[in-house]
């Protein structure tokens, strides 16, 4: 997750005139009102064009051929992608690789996909993300297809999507087809530190009612139960939406996911968001939080100024430089209520950090070959070295790579939660909902709306963003 | 021989007016053909739908209250900001009583210029990171820090500031004004040097006070470059977009927290980049070229005076 505060003045103006300049990009007015230029520009993604049964270039690529990789530069760093680099040389050291890292995506992708020449393989994430759905709509992706039955590199009597981790497909679908392969396997939920709990001799809570109590606890011997990333209202928003998963099952998530505004009338929504606006009501909240970055919010809890923070697995490399030698950072579940019909070490985990290539890159061959490069078990292993995080290669992570105590507590509740895990879909495919819903929560938090006024703001937005 | 001056004017004319038409008239022209459309951005296919995104724009709430944000920044900001850099640039060059007949400004008058035109040397992006440490919620953050140690803010709920909905405008507004009074101060300075010393002295001889001087001679004389600022600090207003943008609450672009700080351009951005809808976002665009240049013509016209030549 990246800051949303880099800007510089010619930034600035580039976006002032942008909704002018970007627009210079195509075609005539006339043309462009009379409906563009659509389907001329088929330059790769042939599905006839690849010969899938050959397990050294399945995709035809061009040995000489350059290819352009595009990463969000956030809390993974880039340092990974010099390692794929290196991995594609190995195998095409002819071709040019140009290598780029950047935190504002939309701004730097958005004209190259406008005049037709975006990167060919690009890590569309972060808070400057491209959303997917509008590319898919604007039929801007390969279909990956192609590359989940290509042979897998390792084991060519495998198929790639056959060493996948549960749900990777999943993420990687939009509107029926497989446009992205999200390579991180993340995990969502509560965070700690373990040296914190032994000091104080807390133990963590499995329950909700035992989370409350301990949070009175911690209140009491002067440190703030929760932190949470304010500004960004969505870290909360995963908590809150766990906790509604947790209680009223898949089958509500569903239901949610696809924009049903009746699912916002099951109990189970209110039980879950009653119960969870307690740390609100009890006054739980460290002083200020609901105002904090992501990055002010997790460094007052690397103080111990907060035990429990809510966040994704990226959380551990993006706090390395402010987390204590001995904080022993640890994950855990969301806590859970009477009557859930997910257990508690049901946890969403899933992979995220898409990546794609674009329909119009040059090298469509080359970027399909560097995902499945990527997917090798010496790139995952790579990845979970210098990223700190899983990636969604089933068992991508042999005994020898060497993981931090934050990544290694997920590795361990991944394990506990089995089969047990879920992931909503909606942030990838209903932006407005998912924005409607963060704003909610944003009052919910500052307690200036409650349990109730937020159930109701999230079925209009869902009802809203169903019809449009 | 002047039947020659126009192709000679047009010749030397030729690139800026090529340059101004491709860069600027014609994007402008785009603009207004994509707003007919659904385009989405991120490619070049799309369908006309007439005026369907204008009718959509006078239901959408988010952009109503937007259109208000905008609204009261243009209604306070331009007189908050003339005000006070007339007030500083005033004593900074004729406030000063010193001397004995002369006419001066107050003492240290060169140093405090340098000072006061700081924030504009400034970018954007310090002036955010700046105003973000000073706003910072808990106490850690400048204003809560004091306010706190005053006994003013409680430690335990400190004041949200630009995560308050009450607030969040108003600390703006704080930003927009600290960072603009210097420039304006110095161009105030500029417009008061030209203005004769012999006004002043007469005026001083006939036993004008501070008050008196300020009302009657240096504000009519001063009232065209007050008329160009009003209308540079107006197209501010209309704007404001990258403050809001990188210091308010808000999923992309700011405008939090719940659209308590949206303005109309964070909510184009909003709907150009992150939502896919261009088309949507350009029919905003074209909303706030109209309301802008009204808004221009309007204020030259109704400001308008005699020129008074010295």
């Amino acid at each position: 997750m990246g800051s949303a505060t880099e800007y510089n003045r010619r930034d600035i103006f580039k976006r002032a005139a942008g909704i002018a300049v970007l627009a210079a990009a195509g075609s005539p007015l006339l043309a462009a009102c009379a409906g563009g230029t659509g389907g001329s520009d088929t330059k790769g993604a042939k599905s006839g064009g690849y010969n899938l049964a050959d397990a050294k270039n399945p995709f035809g690529v061009d040995g000489k051929a350059a290819l352009e990789a595009f990463i969000f530069d956030g809390g993974f760093g880039s340092e990974y992608l010099k390692a794929f680099a290196a991995i594609y040389a190995k195998t095409y050291p002819d071709a040019k690789i140009n290598q780029q890292a950047d935190k504002d995506v939309t701004g730097k992708l958005q004209p190259r996909f406008n005049a037709g020449s975006p990167p060919d393989v690009i890590d569309d994430s972060g808070n400057k993300q491209i959303k997917l759905d509008v590319l898919v709509d604007s039929n801007q992706l390969t279909d990956l297809q192609p590359l989940l039955d290509a042979p897998y590199l390792d084991d060519p009597s495998k198929k790639v999507k056959d060493v996948l981790m549960p749900g990777t497909i999943d993420s990687g679908t939009i509107k029926g087809k497989v446009y992205n392969l999200s390579y991180v396997y993340t995990v969502f939920g509560l965070w700690y530190s373990a040296k914190l709990f032994k000091d104080h001799g807390w133990t963590a809570p499995k329950t909700w009612a035992d989370f409350i109590t301990l949070c009175g606890q911690i209140k009491a011997a002067g440190i703030a139960p929760l932190a949470h990333q304010g500004k960004y209202p969505y870290y909360i928003n995963v908590a809150m939406l766990d906790m509604i998963a947790k209680q009223g099952g898949l089958d509500l998530m569903k239901r949610i996911d696809t924009l049903d505004p009746t699912a916002w009338d099951d109990p189970a929504v209110k039980t879950a968001i009653d119960s969870f606006y307690q740390v609100v009501d009890k006054d739980f909240l460290l002083p200020g939080t609901n105002g904090m970055t992501h990055i002010e919010a997790q460094t007052a809890w690397n103080q111990y100024k907060a035990a429990f923070i809510p966040s994704g697995s990226w959380l551990e490399n993006e706090q390395l430089p402010s987390t204590p030698a001995d904080f022993g950072m640890t994950f855990l579940p969301m806590p859970s209520l009477p009557g859930d019909k997910l257990p508690f070490e049901a946890i969403r985990a899933g992979a995220g950090e898409p990546f794609i290539v674009p329909r119009q890159a040059k090298n469509v061959a080359g970027g399909l070959e560097f995902l499945r490069m990527m997917l090798t078990k010496e790139a995952s292993g790579k990845f979970a070295e210098v990223a700190n995080s899983l990636t969604c290669l089933k068992d991508g992570v042999g005994p020898e790579v060497k993981l931090r105590p934050g990544t290694q507590s997920t590795v361990v509740a991944l394990k506990a939660a089995g089969a047990n895990t879920f992931n909503y879909q909606y942030p990838n495919t209903a932006s407005k909902f998912d924005e409607d819903l963060q704003n909610s929560s944003g009052e919910l938090m500052a307690k200036r709306i409650g349990p109730d006024e937020w159930i109701k703001r999230a079925k209009e937005s869902a009802t809203k963003n169903k019809t449009a | 021989m002047r039947h020659g001056k126009y192709p000679f004017i047009v010749g030397f004319l030729f690139l800026p007016i090529v340059l101004y038409v491709g860069l600027v008239l014609w994007p402008y022209l785009q603009t207004f053909g994509y707003s007919l459309t659904d385009w989405s951005g991120q490619s070049q296919q799309m369908n006309f739908v007439g005026l369907d995104n204008y009718s959509k724009l006078l239901g959408d709430d988010v952009f109503l209250g937007a259109l208000w944000h905008n609204v009261f920044l243009l209604a306070v900001l331009p007189i908050v900001t003339i005000l006070i850099a007339l007030f500083f640039a005033f004593m900074l060059n004729v406030g000063g009583r010193g001397g004995t007949g002369g006419v001066q400004g107050v003492r240290g008058a060169g140093l405090y210029k340098v000072v006061f035109f700081f924030p504009q040397v400034l970018s954007i992006a310090i002036l955010a990171v700046l105003w973000q440490a000073v706003y910072r919620t808990d106490g850690s953050g400048l204003a809560n820090g004091i306010l706190i140690k005053l006994g003013l803010a409680d430690a335990q709920h400190p004041v949200a500031w630009l995560s308050d909905p009450d607030l969040v405008l108003w600390c703006i507004l704080g930003v927009l004004v600290w960072s603009g009074v210097g420039f304006y101060l110095v161009l105030f300075s500029a417009a008061m040097q030209s203005i004769p010393k012999d006004i002043y002295e007469a005026a001083l001889l006939d036993g004008a006070k501070r008050g008196q001087t300020f009302f009657r001679i240096t504000l009519p004389l001063l009232w065209e470059t007050v008329q160009t600022a009003w209308v540079y600090l107006a197209i501010v207003a209309m704007d404001a977009f990258a403050l809001v943008a990188s210091m308010t609450p808000g999923r992309t672009y700011g405008g939090g927290p719940d659209h308590h700080s949206e303005l109309m351009s964070t909510y184009l951005m909003r709907n150009f980049l992150a939502f896919g809808e261009a088309g949507y976002a350009c029919a905003m665009g074209v909303v706030i070229f109209f309301f802008t240049l009204i808004l221009s013509v309007v204020s030259l016209r109704v400001t308008r005076r005699e020129r008074i030549e010295y």
